[in-house]
């Protein structure tokens, strides 16, 4: 069951490539129905959970188990848990609104374009799946190489050097993740005599607090480059910029999730006395991805680039969460990690939609943009508010349980978080007033008129794709009960497997 | 000699035999053909009487050689490159023949060469070591001028031979010091010598030490690597193959016998010595890969990081390295022959003295466009070498860092690491320039037909590609086969 999740877009990519031959649509049903199906079977896999769970509560939603290379103790272990089901139901949305979005965009090699979206979300649901670290290392390798190709074929002016860029800080990461794997691998090994990758087994790793420490890092190398933690962030606005919009969306909206998730479910249970004492850094990196990145953000004047530094922004709130490790701030998030997918997957999708339009990116050119595209300045400014944290939206819900949980650890990172707040409104506004309002700018107006004399609106369907993701907001923000008790449980369960040194805090 | 012996020589008997009768049916009628099959029938019943003598092994003949499952896996390895490399040259060779020259020759050269290697990995003892090596090296100095009216070649087999008969002379002088010092020639003798007083002999080390140099030089590491560029360059496209592989394949199981025989990896001194060239190699290559427009130059220079990581798990000793070593080198073997495959199979009929492969970047501008299969072939060698999950050399990789952490080598550990992330660079350069939609020039090159002399190669290079993705995926078989094999 959990593996044709992942062999429904593995096996539709290279079926949609060759039927590329007989028309340049049959790609994209084909990737739209492979994606269909894999978010249906996981939705009947809630719906099916919610009447069991009352029942008796297991541990996996799902799991599979099946040997792969036993000289090492490899094994194709596969389990679906709350956050799991939640983050594969957002690569299917995601992965389908991707492949819309791209409709018009991609006329070239059209086929290849989509065999590389569907890999990439093979490689993403895989990773949210798999509960075999070699088997992890392997899907988080495997979505790398298509979202390459993804960037550096169908991408914009600087394409080369930022896909070249975006795989280069990844693989360094995800070597030193290898070197950790093995190494605990191999600890565990001389302590209990079985080699083994499995996750479940490795929980029970008893290691030297500076072994630990080393190996922790490590493991946060590798998440905190794809997050982005600041230091680490500088390939994320070229790759976001440079990518095609369906390239875009998936990068913002599923690639940075998976650092998140790889923090979440490996990165501190597997170490958790090392991330504790680890946390007042990372709520420290936190706190500047927060800052740095609101300001950054303030500061472009390319469209793509300031939701780019956005992104930045609002993951730092997911890191604060996760180290803070308590009910409250995971569930914030992970509710956070939803929302950022949904709002800045839209967001991207609006850039996308102008770029065709005007040709430009650039703010400094946009101007006055309502009385042209009236329903897309609309549906901007709707996502703009979202991404500030306006509440009744899903952003406000996950930021604001972030902030509620980490208080209870560190008053002065929350207080300084909350000022991100701030800084979002800032740019958020300020991006709706240079491009939406004011007065029209010249070169557009000579541009659309040299061009066709009239710019179209958004086409129904492209409504109909926004006003999905409007609603999954408005859901989100106003009844998000029924996603937390989703993720509660899971959460729970983690909380539980660091209990023992919990990081809780002594105030 | 009992039968048992000859059971055991089969592979050498066989490829001896098939080359001997190939040279004398050419002296009756040439067809070039007839000698390809020749030579590829040789490695196939070569690797025959690779089953067959693993069934006598272990065994040592005389004093000179040592057929045990370590030696066999590695010659039945030799063996079939060799075949793979007869594929992909007979196409080449009939493109390239253009003058109508004979070129009958240059597949008895091929299965000698061949030979040597598989003498290479049974030899345990100086004579047969140096028998070995002097075979395939002769052979090669004709495959790598083979087609003497052009310039390129001729300039890489004088290069070659110059430098390869240097460090010939360096073996031999250390092998004589040894000799004097230890009065044995056997690898095992020698050991227990090392052992009692002559092992810290000054002369004895100075032998090994040179010994050493010879090592370095046929494997092409830092800083003995000068040669390696040019001869990849002029050296035809097959025979750059089999140069990257099973002659270093066969050179780096007798350094992984010797050393363990000899030296046992007791002398620190030595292990400083083989980490510089390590990471010295490491950081050359990769480094100057970086600078390079030319495929086969890239190669070349990635090849030397490669022994450079290889020499990693060759440091961390123990069963674990020689596992990590064999199957890093198969991993090797498989993408670098298909590499070479592609660049061959790429390359135009020649024309005049200065015809050179297709190995210029710019020739594999928008290759994915006109030739997708092909140029995904050599995508998937690329990753490969790069390491990248479902590919053979991710699995090599794997391998080598696992014996590397094991053996607590952190330093060496991240050094791989980095040199990994920068050889990345230039192997995805060179997929983005598969991948352009825009050429420089306006349009793509002109693609040539595949014409039915190639379908060998073609052949070949479907299997390595299949190989490449089946072990990635699947690589239980492999590890067994390895298990039950080298490490008996």
């Amino acid at each position: 069951m959990l593996i044709w999740l992942i062999l429904i877009p593995l096996l539709a990519g290279p079926l949609a490539w060759l039927s590329e031959r007989r028309g340049a649509h049959w790609p994209r049903f084909i990737s739209i129905g492979a994606l269909a199906l894999d978010l249906a079977l996981t939705l009947g896999m809630w719906s099916r959970y919610q009447e069991s769970s009352a029942v008796s509560p297991q541990p996996w939603i799902s799991s599979l188990m099946m040997p792969w290379i036993p000289r090492w103790g490899i094994s194709i272990h596969l389990g679906m848990d709350g956050i799991s089901l939640l983050l594969i139901a957002l690569s299917g949305l995601l992965g389908i609104m991707a492949v819309l979005t791209s409709w018009a965009e991609i006329r070239d090699r059209v086929g290849f374009f989509h065999l590389n979206v569907l890999w990439v979300l093979a490689g993403v649901i895989g990773v949210f799946l798999a509960l075999d670290l070699f088997l992890f290392f392997v899907f988080w390798e495997v979505m790398l190489v298509p979202m390459y190709f993804l960037i550096s074929i169908w991408g914009h002016e600087h394409r080369v050097y930022a896909a070249t860029k975006f795989f280069l800080f990844t693989q360094g990461g995800s070597l030193l993740l290898l070197i950790a794997i093995l190494a605990l691998v191999l600890f565990h090994a001389e302590q209990t005599a079985v080699l083994t990758f499995d996750y479940e087994d490795l929980l029970a790793t008893r290691l030297d607090p500076v072994v630990a420490m080393w190996l922790m890092l490590g493991f946060f190398a590798a998440f905190a480059v794809k997050l982005p933690v600041v230091p680490f962030h500088t390939w994320l606005p070229d790759a976001h910029t440079e990518a095609p919009t369906g390239g875009s969306v998936l990068l913002a909206g599923l690639l940075l999730k998976t650092g998140a998730y790889g923090l979440l479910r490996f990165t501190i249970p597997l170490f958790p006395e090392a991330s504790q004492s680890f946390a007042p850094i990372a709520f420290a990196l936190a706190v500047i991805g927060i800052l740095y990145g609101a300001v950054l953000a303030f500061a472009q004047y390319d469209l793509k680039r300031l939701v780019a530094y956005s992104s930045i922004s609002h993951l730092g709130f997911v890191l604060l969460g996760l180290y803070a490790w308590n009910g409250l701030a995971l569930r914030g998030a992970v509710m956070q990690m939803l929302a950022h997918g949904i709002s800045t997957g839209a967001l991207f999708m609006l850039a996308g939609a102008l770029q065709e339009r005007f040709h430009t990116r650039d703010i400094q050119q946009l101007g006055g943009l309502w009385a042209t595209v009236p329903k897309m300045a609309a549906i901007a400014l709707f996502f703009a508010i979202a991404s500030l944290g306006l509440p009744g939206l899903g952003n406000f819900v996950g930021e604001f349980l972030v902030l509620a949980g980490s208080y209870q650890v560190s008053i002065i990172s929350t207080v300084l978080a909350t000022l991100g707040l701030v800084a979002a409104a800032v740019y958020s506004l300020a991006l709706m007033q240079r491009t939406f309002y004011g007065p029209v700018e010249a070169p557009h107006q000579g541009r659309s008129s040299g061009l066709s004399g009239h710019v179209p609106d958004l086409s129904r369907s492209a409504l109909a794709m926004f006003g999905v993701m409007i609603a999954l907001q408005v859901w989100l923000g106003l009844y998000p009960q029924p996603v937390l008790m989703m993720a509660g449980a899971s959460i729970e369960r983690l909380q539980a497997l660091t209990a023992a040194s919990a990081i809780v805090l002594k105030r | 000699m009992s039968s048992l012996d000859f059971i055991a020589l089969l592979p050498i008997l066989t490829l001896a035999g098939f080359a001997l009768f190939a040279m004398l049916q050419i002296a009756f009628f040439r067809r070039l053909d007839i000698a390809a099959v020749m030579c590829g029938g040789g490695c196939v019943a070569a690797l025959g009487g690779v089953f067959a003598a693993s069934s006598v092994a272990p065994r040592t003949i005389t004093s000179l050689l040592i057929i045990d499952g370590y030696g066999l896996f590695y010659a039945g390895l030799i063996v079939l490159a060799t075949a793979i490399v007869t594929t992909l040259s007979y196409g080449y060779v009939v493109k390239q023949n253009a003058e109508q020259e004979e070129c009958e020759e240059y597949f008895v050269l091929l299965l000698l060469a061949g030979l040597g290697a598989v003498v290479l990995t049974a030899a345990g003892h100086f004579v047969s070591f140096f028998l070995g090596l002097e075979l395939m090296s002769v052979s090669l100095y004709g495959l790598i001028g083979y087609f003497r009216i052009r310039r390129r070649p001729i300039e890489a087999a004088v290069k070659y031979l110059i430098l390869s008969a240097a460090s010939s002379a360096f073996l031999l002088f250390g092998m004589a010091l040894m000799y004097f010092q230890t009065g044995t020639m056997e690898f095992v003798r020698l050991g227990t010598a090392m052992t009692t007083a002559a092992g810290g002999d000054r002369m004895f080390v100075t032998g090994m030490a040179m010994t050493l140099v010879a090592f370095g030089f046929k494997l092409a590491v830092a800083p003995f690597h000068m040669w390696t560029p040019d001869v990849y360059e002029g050296a035809p496209a097959p025979v750059t193959a089999f140069i990257a592989t099973a002659s270093k394949g066969a050179i780096f199981a007798l350094l992984l016998r010797y050393f363990t025989q000899v030296n046992s990896g007791h002398d620190p001194a030595l292990w400083w010595i083989f980490s510089m060239i390590a990471v010295v190699s490491m950081f050359t290559g990769n480094l100057l890969a970086l600078l390079q427009q030319n495929v086969k130059r890239i190669l070349a220079y990635s090849s030397i990081a490669h022994l450079g990581y290889l020499l990693v798990a060759f440091l961390a000793a123990g069963p674990l390295a020689v596992e990590a070593v064999t199957f890093y080198l198969v991993a090797y073997f498989v993408t670098t022959l298909g590499a070479f495959g592609v660049v061959s199979i790429l390359t135009k009929p020649a024309e005049g003295s200065d015809a050179s492969d297709a190995d210029h970047l710019e020739d594999y501008r928008g290759l994915f466009w006109t030739r997708p299969w092909l140029s995904a072939s050599l995508t998937l060698m690329l990753l490969s070498l790069a390491g990248i999950p479902l590919t053979v050399g991710f699995l090599g990789k794997f391998y080598i860092i696992a014996a590397g952490v094991h053996a607590s080598l952190w330093l060496l550990v991240i050094v791989l690491m980095l040199n990994s992330v920068i050889g990345l660079f230039y192997y995805l350069r060179m997929i983005v320039v598969m991948a352009a939609t825009t050429s420089t020039q306006g349009t793509f090159l002109p693609r040539h037909a595949t014409g039915p002399d190639e379908w060998a190669a073609v052949f070949s290079l479907t299997v390595l590609t299949l190989l490449l993705i089946g072990i990635g995926i699947y690589p239980d078989t492999l590890i067994r086969l390895i298990q039950t094999l080298a490490l008996s």
